[in-house]
C-alpha cells in the first residue's frame, strides 16, 4: 500500500472535477448518437472509451487524489464511463438492427415467381382407385390375390360354372389365344384359322373371377380375397366402352356366410369410399358362378336420390335415377365350389365385383372413357398420389 | 321382351291406377330387370279419325307426286264437309279408309296440326303413316284400314295408340320371361294376384291321323305336336288389336298365318312354325343332318349344314333349321293377285309346327350360323315343353276366328317320355342363404307361387315347374324365395374374417415402385398389350430376339394388333408420340404392368384345350399343366421421357432430359427393392448402341439382368416419329424382386470428424468411370466412408483419347479422430489401385 499522497497538484486533478467528467460523458453521448452507421460508432468508441479517451486518462488521474477524494473521483469516473459503455452498446444495437434490417430487404425476393423446375409426375387414377378399394378390404383383414392375364379357359370359364356352350364364351365377347405359339411360326391366313384356334383353352382373361378360383385351389378356408386386375372383352373403345378394363373382385368363402354377410360387405366398402350412410341395392340378377345373385347399385352419393322425380335438381352423377349400378354379386354357386375342393355342405361364400372405369367415371365425372386409355398427362397430372 | 301393359292386364286384374312405373317397380324388385317404361301416344291428341277418301287429284310440277285429296271424316270436323288435305304418299286410292288428323290435334314430338298452305292448297290436317302415330318405324306409306271401320271414328282408341310398354332385358336363365305368360306370372306373385293361364286350353287328345310326323332324334327333339288348318283366305288380314300387339311388342305385322305364329310366340313362350300345306311332301321329319347336307333358309342364305345340326325334312330333305329358323322351300306363300280372275291367291292350308329342342343343340346352330331368331332365343334359354299342344291350339283357334279356316280333326304329337325334375332340399336352407329366417311355411308358400309342388317337413321334395329348366339346384330355389321375398329386405351383417397380414412385400414393391417414379416426375400411363410385329421390327429386334416370342390371339379388335405386348415400350412410346402430337413437349411417362412370353411347348399348349372336369377339384399335376400351357408373363415396370427434364426460367436454363436420366429411373426403381444396380455399357435394340445400360442385379450370387436404359436408336427415333433423343428405360420387377437383400443392417454411425481428399486421375476414354470408382472403394479400404465422382472433362492439355475423372473421398474412423497422415495414406492406397486396375494417372502428381 502507497503512502499517502503529499504532493498534490491541483493542475493536475482538474479534470476529475465533477463538472470536467460531466462534460466529457456528455460529450461521448453526443458523439455516439451521432454516429450515422457502425464505422462512425466505431470511431465514436475508440475516442471515447479508448485508451487515450478522455475519461480513460482522467480515469489515470484517481490514484494522484489523496485517499479522501479518490473515492469520489472513482465513483464520479466509474459512473460516467459507465453510462457511457451502456450508451455505446444501445446504439451499437440500434445501428446493427438498422443494418440487419437493411439486407433483409435488400435480400427481398419475389415469392410469386415460379418454382416449376420440376413438373409433377402422377399416377394414374385407376392405379390409385383400385388401390384404395383394395385398401378397404386389407383393413378387414382380406388379402390381396393376383393371377395372370392370360388364362386357360378352365379357371376362366369351367370352374366358373360356363358350360361350354355360354354365350360369353363366344368369340365376340372374349380375346381367344391362337393355339399356335406365335413364336416365329406366324399363320398369315389368321381369318381362317381362327375359329380352330379358338380351341387352344387359352383366353384373356374376361374378368378377375379366374383369380377366385385360383385363390381357392390355393388355399384353406376360410378364404377371404380381394381381386384386382385388368381384364379383356372384346369391345372396341369409344365414350363408354374399352376392351381392356380395370376389375376389383371380392371372394369369401367361411363357414355359415350369407346373403346378410355380403350386404354388410358391400354397405361397408361403399361407405369407405363414399361415405357414410350411402346406402347399397340389390336386385336379382343372373351369373353362372352365383346362385343366388343380384346386380348391386348405391345409393347416388351426390343427390342422395333427391333428384328423382325433380326436374328442377338434376343429377348428372345418377342421370336422376337415384341409384348407380356398382356391378354384380352373390352367394358362390356350390358347383364352383365342388369344381375347387370346396366342401359346399361345409362351406359357404359370397362374392362381387365390379368395374374401376365405371367407378372412376361416376366418382370423378369422367365424360368418355378414352381419356382413361390414352395416357395423356393433362388428364392423369390432377389424380397426383391417391385417390 | 317388350311387354305392352294392356296385353299384361289380359291375365292378371292390375289396380285399375297401376302405372307403367309401378309395375316395373314390383317387377324389378322381383328380379326381372324392366330397363324402361315406354309411354307410347304420349303427347298424341286428336281429333284423330277414320276418313274415307273420296277423291284425289295427282299435282303435277314437284319433285315427287302430290295428292290433294278430299276425304270424308263424319262430324268429326263438325261441319260433316270433306276435308281437303295434300298427301305425298300414293300407296291408297279412292275409297280406302285412311287415318286423318284434324287441325288442332298434335302428333308426338310436339307436332301441332294446323290448316296451311302448301302446294297451292290448304291442307285441313293431315292422312297418317304408322311412323307419324308413332306405332313403328315403317315408312311404307300411310295406314289403310281395313274397310269395315266407320268414318269419324276415334282413330287413337281404334288402333290402341295410347299404353305403356315395359322392356324387360330378360337373363339367361329365366327364359319363360320371354313371354306374356311368363311376365304375367312374374307380375301376379308380385301382386299377389291370381292368373289367367293363358296356357289352360281344351286341347283334344292326340290321334292317329294328324299330319305324320317322324323323330328320329328323341334327344334334341322331345316333343313334336302338329296340327293341320284348311281352308284359310288369302285376303283375310291380321286384325288391328292384333297388329298393335305385335307392333308394340317390338315385332313386324306381316301376314295374318305368320302374325298367329309370331302372336302365340309372344304370348305363351312357344316358338311356333307354319308350313304351307302345299308345299312339304310326305312326313314330316326331325333328325340331324348330313354333313354338307345344303339349306336356304327363309331369308334367302344358303347355307351348308353340320352334322350337329337338327333339321326338320319332308321327303325331299330339310325344309328348317329346327327351332332356328324355317326354309324358304316351305315358305307361307305371300298374298298375291292372280294375273287372270284377279283374286287374292296365297296359301289356303297350313301345318302348324309346335316342338320342344334341346337348348344346347339350338344355340350351337344358331352360332354355328350366325342367325339369332326370336324362336332360336327363346329355345336356347328352354322352353316350357309341356306347352307345345296349348300353343298349337291357340294358333289353330286363331286362324279358324280371323281367317275363316277350318280345323282338321287329326292331331299329331310326338313325346319322348321325361318324368318331373325333383330337387330334394332342407326348409330351413333359404335361411341359411340369405342369413334371415323365414320359416318353413313361408319357402313352401313362395316355392308354391313359382309353380313349384312342395312336399315334405323338414327335408323338402321339390318338383320344379315344366317352364323353369333354370331349377336344378336347392340354391337356385333359395333364389326363388329369397328374391320372392325381397332383396331389399334382406339385413346387413359384417363377417369377420381372420386377422390379415396386409399386402405381401411384391405388392408393396408394385406400389412403392409406381409412387417412386411419380415421385421422380413420372406420369403413369397404362397401355393396351396390343401390339404388332412390325413394331418390333421398326424397334429393330433380332430375329432371335426373345421379344419376338409373341402370343398371337384367334380374333384380335385390330388385325394390326394381333399380338400381346412382349414389352412395354411400345406402348409408352406411342403414348409419349401421343402427348407430344397433342403439344405437350416435355414428358417422362411410366407404366408397370405384365408383359406375355410365349414360352410353352405346342404339346404343353396343347393341354389347355382339353377340358378338366369341374364335378370335382383337378389334381394339382392337371393344375400345374394348364399353368405351363400359358405363357411367361413377368411384371415389368418402363419409362420413356423426351423433351427437358428440369425447366429453364429465371433461375437460369433447362436440361433436356437424356440417357441418364433413364438410368436413374432403372437404379430409382432398384432401390424401392432395396437393390443396388449394377449398370453396364451394352448394346440392344432399341437403344443407341453407345447409349445403352444393361441394368444387372446380383441374385444368389449371380450377377443377371434386370433391365437395359438409355437414349434410343436415332433411327428408332426417325422410325416411329419420336422427339428427338428420346430415352427409355425397361426393368422387369420380378427379377429385380428375386435381388431384394434380406431386412436392412443399420450402419453404425460414427461422430468423429470426416476427412475428405479429392484425387483427380487421367485414364483412357474408353475405362468406365464406374471401374475406376470401383478401384478406389475398394483400395481406400475401411476408412472410406463415401467416393463420388463430381468432375469428368477432357481437353487438349490430357492429351487424345483421354479423360479426367475428379472424385470426392470421405475418410472416418468409427473409434477415433484420422490423422492427416492416415487420410493422405488411404487416399494413396485408393489411387494405387486405381492406377494398378485402370492404368490411371494421378493428375498433377
Amino acid at each position: 500500500m502507497s503512502a499517502p499522497n503529499k504532493s498534490f497538484d491541483p493542475v493536475e486533478v482538474e479534470a476529475l472535477k465533477p463538472e470536467e467528467i460531466a462534460r466529457m460523458r456528455d460529450e461521448a453521448l453526443a458523439a455516439f448518437a451521432a454516429a450515422g452507421d457502425l464505422a462512425a460508432l466505431h470511431e465514436a468508441k475508440i475516442a471515447h472509451t479508448g485508451d487515450r479517451s478522455p475519461l480513460a486518462l482522467a480515469n489515470r488521474e484517481i490514484g494522484a487524489l489523496p485517499p479522501q477524494a479518490k473515492a469520489d473521483a472513482g465513483k464520479r469516473v466509474g459512473g460516467a464511463r459507465g453510462e457511457v459503455s451502456r450508451a455505446l452498446k444501445a446504439r451499437q444495437e440500434e445501428l446493427e438492427a438498422e443494418r440487419d434490417a437493411r439486407v433483409l430487404v435488400e435480400e427481398a425476393v419475389d415469392v410469386t415467381l415460379p418454382t416449376d423446375r420440376f413438373t409433377p409426375g402422377a399416377r394414374h387414377p385407376l392405379t390409385t382407385l383400385s388401390e384404395r378399394i383394395e385398401d378397404v378390404f386389407v383393413a378387414m383383414g382380406y388379402e390381396v390375390a393376383e393371377g395372370p392375364e392370360v388364362e386357360a379357359e378352365w379357371f376362366n370359364f369351367d370352374a366358373l360354372n360356363f358350360t361350354p356352350d355360354h354365350p360369353a364364351r363366344a368369340m365376340q365377347d372374349t380375346f381367344f389365344v391362337r393355339a399356335t405359339d406365335g413364336g416365329g411360326a406366324a399363320k398369315q391366313d389368321a381369318k381362317q384359322d381362327a375359329e380352330q384356334d379358338a380351341e387352344s383353352g387359352i383366353v384373356l382373361r374376361t374378368h378377375t373371377s379366374p383369380v377366385q378360383v385360383r385363390s381357392m385351389l390355393d388355399r384353406e378356408p376360410p378364404i377371404y380375397v380381394v381381386c384386382p386386375g385388368r381384364v379383356y372383352r372384346t369391345d372396341e373403345l369409344d365414350a363408354t366402352h374399352t376392351p381392356v378394363f380395370h376389375q376389383v373382385e371380392l371372394l369369401a368363402i367361411d363357414e355359415g356366410l350369407t346373403m346378410a354377410d355380403l350386404k354388410g360387405t358391400l354397405d361397408h366398402m361403399v361407405g369407405a369410399l363414399f361415405g357414410a350412410g350411402v346406402r347399397t341395392r340389390l336386385r336379382p340378377n343372373y351369373f353362372p358362378f352365383t346362385e343366388p345373385s343380384a346386380e348391386m347399385d348405391m345409393q347416388c352419393y351426390v343427390c342422395h336420390g333427391e333428384s328423382v322425380g325433380n326436374p328442377d335438381r338434376p343429377c348428372r352423377t345418377c342421370s336422376s335415377e337415384g341409384w348407380i349400378e356398382l356391378g354384380g354379386c352373390g352367394m358362390v354357386n356350390p358347383r364352383v365350389l365342388v369344381a375347387c375342393g370346396i366342401d359346399p355342405e361345409r362351406y359357404s361364400g359370397f362374392a362381387f365385383g365390379f368395374g374401376i372405369e365405371r367407378m372412376l367415371m361416376f366418382r370423378h365425372n369422367v365424360e368418355d372413357m378414352r381419356d382413361m386409355v390414352e395416357g395423356d398427362v393433362r388428364f392423369t397430372r390432377p389424380f397426383g398420389m391417391e385417390i | 321382351m317388350r311387354i305392352p301393359l294392356s296385353w299384361l292386364r289380359e291375365y292378371v286384374d292390375l289396380p285399375a291406377g297401376e302405372t307403367g312405373r309401378d309395375v316395373q317397380a314390383k317387377l324389378v324388385a322381383a328380379g326381372l330387370e324392366v330397363e324402361t317404361v315406354e309411354q307410347l301416344g304420349a303427347g298424341l291428341t286428336g281429333p284423330l279419325v277414320v276418313g274415307k277418301v273420296l277423291a284425289i287429284e295427282v299435282l303435277e310440277g314437284f319433285k315427287k307426286p302430290i295428292r290433294y285429296c278430299q276425304v270424308d271424316v263424319g262430324q268429326a270436323n263438325n261441319t260433316g264437309e270433306p276435308q281437303n288435305i295434300i298427301c305425298g304418299a300414293s300407296n291408297f286410292a279412292v275409297g280406302d279408309k285412311v287415318v286423318v288428323v284434324l287441325p288442332g290435334a298434335e302428333l308426338p314430338g310436339g307436332f301441332k296440326i294446323s290448316a296451311r298452305k302448301t302446294y297451292g292448297h290448304v291442307s285441313e290436317g293431315m292422312i297418317c303413316s304408322a311412323s307419324e302415330l308413332g306405332m313403328s318405324d315403317d315408312h311404307d306409306g300411310i295406314i289403310v284400314l281395313p274397310p269395315e271401320h266407320e268414318v269419324g271414328t276415334d282413330a287413337i282408341e281404334l288402333l290402341e295408340l295410347r299404353d305403356e310398354v315395359l322392356d324387360i332385358a330378360v337373363t339367361p336363365d329365366r327364359g319363360y320371361c320371354l313371354s306374356l305368360r311368363g311376365v304375367a306370372r312374374e307380375t301376379a306373385t308380385a301382386y299377389g294376384l291370381p292368373l289367367r293361364d293363358p296356357a289352360l286350353l281344351d286341347v283334344p287328345a292326340p290321334n292317329g291321323y294328324g299330319y305324320p310326323v317322324s323323330v328320329s332324334d328323341p334327344v334334341g327333339c322331345d316333343r313334336f305336336t302338329a296340327r293341320t288348318v284348311v281352308g284359310l283366305s288369302p285376303e283375310a288380314r291380321s286384325p288391328i288389336w292384333l297388329q298393335r300387339r305385335l307392333q308394340k311388342a317390338g315385332m313386324r305385322p306381316i301376314s295374318l298365318t305368320v302374325d298367329v305364329a309370331n302372336y302365340v310366340m309372344l304370348e305363351l313362350g312357344q316358338p311356333l312354325h307354319t308350313y304351307d300345306r302345299s308345299r312339304i311332301s310326305g312326313t314330316i321329319g326331325v333328325r340331324r343332318a348330313t354333313p354338307g347336307e345344303k339349306l336356304t333358309t327363309l331369308e334367302g342364305v344358303k347355307r351348308v349344314l353340320d352334322a350337329e345340326d337338327l333339321v326338320i325334312t319332308d321327303d325331299n330333305g330339310p325344309i328348317g333349321l329346327a327351332g332356328v329358323m324355317g326354309g324358304a322351300n316351305t315358305e307361307i306363300a305371300d298374298v298375291a293377285a292372280d294375273p287372270t280372275s284377279g283374286e287374292s291367291v296365297g296359301t289356303t292350308d297350313v301345318v302348324i309346327e309346335a316342338a320342344h329342342f334341346d337348348a344346347v343343340s339350338i344355340a350351337r346352330t344358331a352360332r354355328r350360323h350366325k342367325i339369332s331368331s326370336e324362336a332360336s332365343r327363346r329355345f336356347e334359354r328352354g322352353v316350357d315343353p309341356e306347352a307345345t299342344s296349348a300353343a298349337a291350339q291357340r294358333a289353330v283357334d286363331l286362324l279358324v276366328l280371323l281367317a275363316g279356316g277350318t280345323a282338321e280333326a287329326g292331331v299329331t304329337e310326338v313325346t319322348a317320355p321325361s318324368g318331373p325334375r325333383t330337387i330334394t332340399m332342407s326348409a330351413d336352407h333359404p335361411d341359411r342363404v340369405a342369413g334371415v329366417a323365414y320359416g318353413r311355411e313361408t319357402v313352401v308358400r313362395r316355392l308354391q307361387e313359382v309353380g313349384c309342388d312342395v312336399y315334405g317337413q323338414d327335408e323338402l321334395v321339390v318338383t320344379v315347374p315344366s317352364w323353369r329348366p333354370d331349377l336344378g339346384a336347392p340354391n337356385d330355389l333359395a333364389e326363388e324365395v329369397i328374391r320372392l321375398e325381397g332383396y331389399a329386405n334382406l339385413p346387413a351383417t359384417l363377417p369377420q374374417p381372420p386377422a390379415g397380414r396386409g399386402l405381401t412385400e411384391r405388392q408393396r414393391l408394385h406400389r412403392r415402385v409406381g409412387r417412386a417414379l411419380a415421385g421422380a416426375g413420372y406420369t403413369e400411363a397404362p397401355n393396351y398389350p396390343f401390339t404388332s410385329e412390325e413394331i418390333l421390327d421398326q424397334l429393330g429386334l433380332d430375329s432371335d430376339d426373345p421379344r419376338r416370342a409373341t402370343v398371337r390371339l384367334a380374333n384380335p379388335l385390330s388385325d394390326t394388333e394381333p399380338v400381346l405386348r412382349t414389352t412395354l415400350l411400345p406402348g409408352l412410346l406411342g403414348a409419349l408420340r401421343r402427348n407430344d402430337g397433342r403439344g405437350e413437349h416435355d414428358l417422362a411417362l411410366f407404366e408397370t404392368g405384365l408383359v406375355f412370353r410365349a414360352a410353352a411347348t405346342p404339346d404343353e399348349v396343347a393341354v389347355a384345350a382339353v377340358r378338366l372336369p369341374v364335378d370335382r377339384r383337378p389334381s394339382d399335376t392337371e393344375i400345374a399343366a394348364l399353368n405351363t400351357a400359358l405363357p411367361r408373363q413377368p411384371r415389368r415396370a418402363a419409362v420413356v421421357l423426351a423433351g427437358t427434364r428440369e425447366r429453364a426460367g429465371w433461375w437460369g436454363k433447362g436440361r433436356p432430359a437424356d440417357w441418364s436420366d433413364a438410368i436413374e429411373a432403372g437404379r430409382a426403381v432398384a432401390r424401392q427393392a432395396g437393390v443396388e444396380l449394377i449398370v453396364r455399357q451394352d448394346q440392344q435394340a432399341p437403344w443407341h448402341p453407345g447409349r445403352c445400360a444393361a441394368l444387372l442385379a446380383v441374385v444368389d450370387g449371380q450377377e443377371v439382368l434386370v433391365g437395359n436404359a438409355g437414349e434410343l436408336h436415332p433411327r428408332v427415333i426417325k422410325t416411329l416419329g419420336l422427339p428427338e433423343r428420346t430415352s427409355a428405360m425397361e426393368i422387369e420387377l420380378d427379377r429385380l424382386e428375386r435381388a431384394t437383400p434380406g431386412p436392412v443392417q443399420a450402419p453404425h454411425v460414427s461422430t468423429f470428424p470426416v476427412a475428405t481428399r479429392d484425387v483427380a486421375l487421367i485414364v483412357d476414354a474408353s475405362v468406365p468411370a464406374a471401374d475406376v470408382e470401383t478401384a478406389l472403394r475398394e483400395g481406400a479400404g475401411a476408412l472410406l466412408e463415401s467416393v463420388r465422382l463430381f468432375d469428368q472433362f477432357t481437353g487438349e492439355q490430357l492429351g487424345a483419347g483421354k479423360k479426367s475423372l475428379a472424385y470426392a473421398l470421405r475418410l472416418r474412423a468409427s473409434d477415433r479422430t484420422l490423422t492427416a497422415d492416415e487420410a493422405s495414406a488411404a487416399r494413396d492406397a485408393a489411387v494405387a489401385t486405381a492406377v494398378e486396375r485402370t492404368g490411371a494417372v494421378l493428375r498433377g502428381a
